[in-house]
């Protein structure tokens, strides 16, 4: 978005991509509802939610990562990695309250890894969290080997699977809280700001004397932290943790945030986006369970979603130009 | 020295590295695991680096391009199920047709992605992502939950990767070793010896400037992704010979290591420099680490990966930070010459 031109313009565009974003999933929500009758009901509601809701507090961190023009690929890793360290812990006879703060360390100690090699040693993050997702998914396979590990304190399975509030389950508060608590961070706070001028162009948020690296290593801390109480939650919600919880994740939360409307070249995007993507898979895959559509499958409609959104207002806005105007369409570099 | 160093080409200069890590891994293990040395480890390796090399240069020519192709590992599978598929239906079928039969699917998949990034001017990574789960997807469709066995395919195709074409003392050199080598050297020759392949490294270094330097670069790319997707469709083919077996889950994860193997191999993941001798050679190492942690006793065979990213991780860094002092060396070396030179024609201008 190098030209975007004046931030009215991007807004403008942001809120028709969010527009665009809300009207397919009217559709959605639309089809499920004349589809299945048992869509609706409470229960599905929050089954919904809770059946990925590890990934959707992740793609919450992930959003601000590509906003920042980063990527994070090692969250999946971080997840299994975190799970499998409390599994370890806890047959290890450790409390389990001591246990949990011993892994959002562990979150934080990854973290601060990727941000090291990132922002000390100048490597991309795509080659950094590329090698620290295949390393952090080999400890924790060092940890539980081929094991599966089960015995977990009672409180921490009952706060994984049963409801908090009413039938309302910790993990979705704590998706709420996290939410409003990033989106203010993101929108109308200094950080947020920075975040997006590093995205930007970063050399002149260096000139602007930002400094720079501090806030790429502060997302990755955050990035890890959040990535290991994820695993945790995916602990608590299955009960059993085995050394490939969350294998794969990472490219299921990165697309989530891409659908989003979010830059992978950094500087544009927003949590609302963020939100609506969620909604849309969420519910997607929702009712495509709901009338037998398998995992595989859905996973390919998610995928031609994520193309299809990007290419057909595309077209739509090309073809547009020339018919209304009878002239060539402005030569508007994408920043491709 | 140094002056021996910056003289070198930087890119010699890192496949010259990486052979010597190679060495000094090899050296490592055979002083820490009994019998360690000997035809049995070559046969090994050569049989299982042919599916990767094969990947690792289709994700080179794509990342030269400043791109990205995580849909390998679907292709792979689509089309190590699809040939399966044909061959056990139409078994008199001869090995020419069925590997045309691969690359050209595994070209027709490169090209759907090589249409949406080129001329959709869509990312790769957002075209890859959504084609690598929609590839898996219509393989899971098209396979309608059967798998390939081995006993549905003939008996050339399953002896084919076991082939010894031919020998040299204890080192046998296979045929799906063998052909996968002929193809990285091809690749390689063409990369540095003919003219069009040369746009590969321009776009990837300056996509602008290569534009006005008047090289069709959606072109450029295209083909970039259809040369990804054919290799990967031959990958396929050595895949379903390889295993026999295939499910929907065939080849899944192989993107990631294909772009490991490319990394390590000193290919930016940026574009514009690395060559795929060099992403060869970051397949062999990893397998080569990946075989020789199973068999070492020191540690248990689960550390396998975690020593694998931490390595990945090191070699990349000193990868970087070296290339980094070799630059500063070199701009002196210039630097030096230039003040010499002006000295020079100062003295003369004072005479």
């Amino acid at each position: 978005m190098k030209n975007a031109g004046a931030p009215g313009k991007i807004l403008k565009r942001l809120k028709s991509w969010e527009g665009f974003l809300a009207l397919v999933l009217g559709i959605i929500f639309l089809a499920n509802v004349i589809l299945s009758p048992q869509y609706l009901s409470l229960l599905n509601q929050i089954n919904l939610f809770q059946l990925s809701i590890e990934k959707i507090i992740v793609a919450l961190v992930m959003t601000f990562i590509i906003i920042n023009a980063e990527i994070d690929l090692s969250v999946g890793s971080m997840m299994g990695l975190g799970a499998c360290v409390f599994g370890w812990l806890v047959q290890g006879g450790m409390g389990g309250g001591w246990a949990i703060l011993v892994v959002l360390l562990v979150g934080l100690a990854g973290g601060a890894l990727n941000g090291f090699f990132i922002t000390r040693i100048g490597l991309p993050s795509l080659v950094v969290t590329l090698a620290t997702l295949i390393g952090f998914r080999g400890l924790a396979r060092v940890l539980v080997e081929d094991r599966g590990i089960t015995d977990f304190p009672d409180w921490f399975d009952a706060l994984g699977q049963n409801g908090l509030i009413g039938p309302v389950p910790f993990a979705l508060i704590a998706f709420a809280v996290l939410f409003v608590l990033l989106f203010i961070v993101l929108q109308k706070s200094g950080f947020g700001r920075k975040t997006y001028v590093i995205g930007t162009n970063r050399d002149v948020a260096d000139y602007a004397g930002i400094d720079t690296a501090r806030h790429k290593m502060k997302l990755f801390l955050a990035s890890g932290l959040i990535s290991a109480f994820a695993g945790l939650l995916y602990a608590a919600r299955v009960g059993a943790v085995r050394g490939d919880v969350a294998l794969g994740f990472e490219l299921d939360i990165i697309t989530i945030v891409l659908l989003g409307g979010v830059s992978i070249y950094g500087g544009a995007g927003s949590l609302i986006g963020t939100l609506l993507a969620i909604l849309i898979v969420l519910n997607l895959r929702n009712g495509m369970a709901l009338i037998n559509i398998t995992g595989h499958i859905q996973t390919g409609v998610i995928g031609l979603l994520l193309i299809g959104s990007v290419l057909l207002p595309k077209l739509n806005l090309s073809t547009l130009f020339r018919k209304n105007k009878g002239q060539p369409p402005e030569q508007k570099e994408e920043s491709a | 020295m140094g002056a021996l160093l910056s003289r070198l080409n930087p890119q010699s200069l890192r496949i010259l590295g990486l052979l010597a890590v190679l060495v000094l891994v090899v050296l490592f293990f055979s002083t820490q695991i009994p019998h360690y040395l000997n035809g049995r480890l070559f046969n090994r390796i050569s049989s299982s680096v042919a599916i990767m090399a094969l990947i690792a240069t289709g994700q080179t020519l794509v990342i030269l391009t400043r791109n990205i192709d995580l849909s390998i590992g679907s292709i792979v599978g689509f089309v190590a199920f699809a040939t399966g598929g044909l061959i056990s239906s139409h078994p008199d079928l001869g090995p020419v047709l069925l590997v045309t039969y691969s690359v050209l699917l595994g070209a027709a998949f490169g090209a759907v992605n090589g249409v949406l990034v080129a001329y959709g001017r869509i990312p790769s990574i957002i075209v890859t992502l959504g084609t690598m789960a929609l590839f898996r997807s219509a393989l899971v469709e098209y396979s309608d939950a059967k798998s390939i066995t081995t006993s549905n395919l003939p008996h050339w195709l399953v002896n084919f990767p076991n082939t010894v074409l031919f020998q040299i003392g204890q080192y046998q050199f296979r045929a799906a070793f063998v052909a996968a080598i002929v193809v990285v050297l091809l690749v390689h020759f063409m990369l540095n010896r003919f003219r069009p392949a040369r746009k590969l490294y321009a776009i990837g270094s300056n996509p602008e400037a290569a534009e006005m330097a008047g090289i069709n670069t959606s072109a450029t790319v295209f083909v970039a992704f259809v040369l990804a997707g054919a290799l990967a469709g031959l990958a396929g083919f050595m895949f379903l010979a390889r295993f026999g077996t295939i499910t929907v889950v065939a080849g899944l994860g192989l993107e990631l290591k294909s772009v490991a193997a490319a990394v390590v191999g000193g290919v930016n993941i940026f574009g514009g420099s690395g060559s795929v001798i060099g992403a060869l050679i970051g397949a062999v190492l990893i397998d080569l680490i990946d075989t020789s942690l199973v068999r070492w006793d020191m540690v248990s065979e689960f550390w396998r990966e975690a020593v694998l990213g931490g390595l990945i991780l090191l070699s990349v860094a000193a990868d970087t930070t070296l290339m980094r002092r070799l630059v500063n060396l070199r701009i002196s070396r210039e630097k030096a010459k230039f003040s010499k030179a002006r000295n020079v024609q100062s003295q003369e201008v004072a005479e």
